[in-house]
């Protein structure tokens, strides 16, 4: 019986019908600012792993001694460090209020059966944001 | 190439550092990138700094910063070349690439907080 089924089973053969794909630019995300805005959020990973980079080469100079870092500190007052580090800010607060503002698709919080505003699930966040900024700057400037 | 329940695990990652990033990395990056090296805020010395490392919390602390928001950057930084560029041939190359890095960030800070004080 099983043999049969397998027998009845349409035979292989090279000429695989051809999926129809609309052919899509590698310029896709340049027509529309909401596909522009994506592929900005997501290149702003490149800003923070620079300045994760930039972290790294701050703690081996402390490591290296007082002189490697006065090296360190010279180098970031360099127009391009500055140039790169302007630009990194704002990709940095553009994935932060990005990253913010997802939390509460991807985590919608029901009270009574009713769904929260957005802006009232995202506002820990930035509360949360607001207190761990003072408390680092207050750290590094006391 | 990842299969499907390790994407699970690369997600956690990516998530982790993407929460990491978006809190800690603005001040860092307003202080030391810019408020310091431009002058409009007195920058701590050496020696000030180096109290702040010898504490252990603020070694570990420096190990998040500096390990879980690579893996963030890893996991969108692979979508968007695959995506955004349709590089997709070279998926295992970028995913090298992409995770060697970030594994190779942690090593590196690892050592750097282990070994500073």
């Amino acid at each position: 019986m099983r043999q049969e089924i397998v027998k009845a089973a349409p035979a292989y053969t090279e000429f695989h019908p051809r999926w129809y794909r609309a052919p899509v630019s590698v310029y896709w995300w340049l027509g529309q600012w909401r596909y522009l805005k994506f592929i900005l959020r997501e290149l702003s990973s490149l800003f923070v792993a620079s300045f994760v980079v930039i972290t790294l080469l701050q703690v081996r100079a402390l490591r290296n001694g007082p002189e490697a870092y006065s090296r360190f500190q010279h180098w970031l007052q360099s127009p391009w460090m500055i140039a790169l580090n302007l630009v990194s800010f704002l990709f940095v607060v553009f994935h932060t209020i990005t990253w913010f503002n997802l939390a509460p698709r991807a985590m919608p919080i029901w009270v009574r059966g009713k769904r929260l505003p957005e802006f009232l699930v995202a506002a820990p966040n930035y509360a949360i944001w607001l207190v761990a900024s003072v408390v680092i700057a207050w750290f590094v400037l006391r | 190439m990842a299969r499907q329940s390790d994407e699970a695990f690369f997600w956690m990652l990516f998530s982790a550092g993407g929460v990491i990033a978006a809190i800690l990395i603005p001040v860092h990056l307003f202080l030391f990138g810019l408020a310091f090296p431009l002058g409009w805020l007195p920058a701590p010395d050496y020696e000030r700094l180096m109290s702040l490392v010898h504490m252990p919390l603020v070694r570990v602390y420096l190990f998040v910063f500096c390990s879980l928001p690579l893996f963030h950057w890893a996991h969108r930084f692979r979508y968007t070349l695959y995506d955004g560029l349709k590089v997709k041939h070279l998926n295992e190359v970028i995913f090298a690439l992409c995770y060697g890095g970030a594994v190779a960030g942690t090593v590196l800070a690892a050592y750097l907080t282990w070994t500073i004080a």
